[in-house]
C-alpha cells in the first residue's frame, strides 16, 4: 500500500482502486482540538479539490478538500461520533472518508512521504 | 486556519511578549499587537484550567486611561464622561468600577468599556483596537474639564478562576475583602498596582494593572503557582462566549444600539427617561425610545440542536425553507464547558423569545438552533 500526501496536508492510502483519506498529524496540530467532523455522503461523487469534509476546532472551520476525483464508498463513522480522534491518530483511527478512484493519473501530481516532511519543514 | 490582519505596519509587542514565546505561545496578529492564541495546552485545556482553578490572560494590548478632573474634583470628571456614555459615572463609589458603552450620535456604540472612581481620578480600560479613536474622543469633548492621560508604561493582566483569590493572596495582596466590581490601587509583590475584581471569563478573578517593567516578574510569580496557567486568546473568546459576554466588534459595533445589544441592564434609571439626568449622551434620542418601546431586534443566545458549530456570519432564518434571513450570528463556536456548540446573534424582537426555533445556514444546510438565555454557563462573581 502507497501513502501519498497533498500540499493541503491531507493523506491518501491507495489498496487498488480505493483511496482511504484523512488530515496529517501536522494538520491537526496546526488546528488545535477538534471538536466537531462532517464527512461527504455514501455515494457522492467527489471532483478533485472541492470541499468533501469539515474539521472544526474550538476556534475555526476547515474544509478537508478532495485530493482525487471519486465516489464516496465508506466514511469513518467513529470520528464523527469522537473527534478527538483527529488529535490522538490522524494517519490512523482517524480516517475519513474512503473514494472509488476515478482516474489513477490525478495521484502523480502527490506527494511521498519524503517530499511531503520536507513541504511542512 | 484565519485571522491574519491585514495591517502592513509592524506589530507592537506588549511587556510579556518574551515571556509568551518562552512559554510555547502560538503568535498571531491580534488589533495591531502580536499576541497569543494559545499555549501547548490547547484552547480547550486552558479554557476547562481556566474554570476549575485560574488561568493568566495578558491583556495589556488593551488602552489604559486616566480622567483626572481640572477641579480637582471627581465628580466633574464624571460629570463630564457622562456626555459620552449613557451610563450614571456620578454614581460610581470611590473603589467602584462600572461597566459602560461610547455611543454614536444614531445610538450605536462606539467601543465599551470599564470606568473605576479611584477617590481623585477616572481610571478607564478600554479594547485595544478603539483606544486610539477613544482617546480622540476624549481629548475631542473632555479636554475643557479633565486632563486625559494615556498609562502606556503599564502592563494589564487578569487572573481569572476560582483559586485566583487565593493566588493573589499568597503574594501578599490584600484581595480577600473585595467583592465583584470592586476596583483601586492596591500594593502587590510590593508593586503599585490597580486591582479590580472583576474580568471576561464570567469567572471569579481580578484585572491588575502592573508597571511594565515589573510586569514580567510578576507575571511569573503568578505562574510559579501550580494553579495558574498561562491562557491565550482562543480560550479568553470560548470563556466569554460561555458567559454571554460581547465581543466588540462582533457582537456590539456602531450599528448595534445598547439596546439591541441586550445591555439595558448597564444603564441605570437616573439616565433613562423619567430620570434625574435622563438622557445627555450621544443617540440618547434613539436608545431611550428603544428603552420605553422596545427594540426591533435583540442580541441572543443560541444553541444549535446538532454537533455543528455555527461561526460568525452565519445567516438566521425564521424556518427551514424561508428565503430571507432574518439576522445573523454575531459569534459563535464551541463551549468547552458545556462540550457542545454555541452562538450569539440578532434576531427581531418576535424571534427573540427564549424557546424560539430558528435556522442558520452553514455549509447550504439549514441548522435548527433555539434561543437560549444568557449566559450559557453561569456567573460565579463574587458580589
Amino acid at each position: 500500500m502507497t501513502t501519498l500526501y497533498t500540499a493541503d496536508h491531507e493523506w491518501l492510502r491507495i489498496d487498488g482502486d480505493v483511496a482511504t483519506i484523512g488530515i496529517t498529524d501536522y494538520a491537526q496540530s496546526q488546528l488545535g482540538d477538534v471538536v466537531f467532523v462532517e464527512l461527504p455522503k455514501l455515494g457522492r461523487q467527489l471532483k478533485k479539490a472541492e470541499a468533501a469534509a469539515v474539521v472544526e476546532s474550538v476556534k475555526a472551520a476547515s474544509d478537508v478538500y478532495a485530493p482525487i476525483s471519486g465516489e464516496v464508498v465508506e466514511v469513518n463513522d467513529a470520528v464523527t461520533g469522537d473527534p478527538t480522534l483527529v488529535n490522538s491518530d490522524a494517519a490512523g483511527k482517524a480516517w475519513l472518508f474512503k473514494v472509488k478512484i476515478t482516474n489513477k493519473d490525478e495521484l502523480s501530481g502527490l506527494m511521498d512521504a519524503d517530499a511531503y516532511e520536507k513541504h511542512t519543514a | 486556519m484565519s485571522g491574519h490582519d491585514t495591517a502592513s505596519s509592524p506589530l507592537k509587542q506588549t511587556p510579556l511578549h518574551a515571556l509568551h514565546l518562552a512559554r510555547g505561545g502560538k503568535m498571531v496578529p491580534f488589533a495591531g499587537y502580536d499576541m497569543p492564541v494559545q499555549f501547548p495546552a490547547g484552547v480547550l485545556k486552558e479554557h476547562l484550567h481556566t474554570r476549575a482553578a485560574a488561568g493568566l490572560f495578558d491583556v495589556s494590548h488593551m488602552g489604559q486611561i486616566v480622567l483626572r478632573p481640572k477641579s480637582g474634583q471627581v465628580d466633574d470628571a464624571a460629570r463630564a464622561l457622562e456626555r459620552l456614555v449613557p451610563q450614571d459615572i456620578m454614581a460610581v463609589a470611590q473603589g467602584r468600577q462600572r461597566y459602560a458603552q461610547f455611543t454614536t450620535a444614531s445610538g450605536g456604540i462606539l467601543d465599551d468599556l470599564m470606568v473605576a472612581n479611584f477617590g481623585d481620578h477616572l481610571f478607564l480600560v478600554v479594547n485595544a483596537a478603539c483606544k486610539a479613536e477613544d482617546e480622540a474622543l476624549l481629548r475631542k469633548e473632555l479636554s475643557g474639564d479633565c486632563v486625559i492621560e494615556v498609562l502606556t508604561d503599564r502592563a494589564l493582566l487578569a487572573l481569572q478562576g476560582p483559586k485566583a483569590p487565593e493566588v493573589l493572596s499568597k503574594l501578599g495582596a490584600d484581595v480577600t475583602g473585595m467583592r465583584f466590581m470592586d476596583a483601586g490601587p492596591r500594593k502587590v509583590m510590593g508593586l503599585d498596582c490597580f486591582v479590580s475584581r472583576s474580568g471576561y471569563t464570567g469567572e471569579d478573578g481580578f484585572e491588575i494593572s502592573v508597571p511594565a517593567a515589573d510586569a514580567e516578574a510578576f507575571a511569573n510569580a503568578l505562574l510559579a503557582d501550580p494553579a495558574v496557567a498561562p491562557i491565550g486568546l482562543g480560550a479568553r473568546d470560548s470563556l466569554r462566549l460561555e458567559a454571554g459576554l460581547c465581543l466588540y466588534g462582533h457582537d456590539i459595533d456602531t450599528t448595534t444600539t445598547p439596546v439591541e445589544g441586550d445591555l439595558v441592564w448597564s444603564i441605570q434609571k437616573s439616565r433613562r427617561s423619567g430620570g434625574t439626568r435622563a438622557g445627555g449622551f450621544p443617540g440618547a434620542d434613539t436608545i431611550l425610545a428603544q428603552i420605553d418601546g422596545g427594540p426591533p431586534r435583540k442580541r441572543v443566545g443560541l444553541k444549535p440542536e446538532g454537533r455543528a458549530p455555527v461561526r460568525e456570519g452565519a445567516p438566521l432564518y425564521g424556518d427551514a425553507d424561508a428565503r430571507e434571513p432574518i439576522g445573523r450570528v454575531t459569534s459563535g463556536g464551541f463551549g468547552p464547558s458545556l462540550n457542545a456548540p454555541i452562538a450569539m446573534g440578532y434576531l427581531p424582537t418576535s424571534h427573540a423569545g427564549v424557546g424560539t426555533r430558528v435556522f442558520a445556514e452553514v455549509r447550504d444546510q439549514r441548522l435548527p438552533l433555539l434561543v437560549t438565555a444568557l449566559p450559557f454557563v453561569p456567573h460565579s462573581y463574587q458580589r
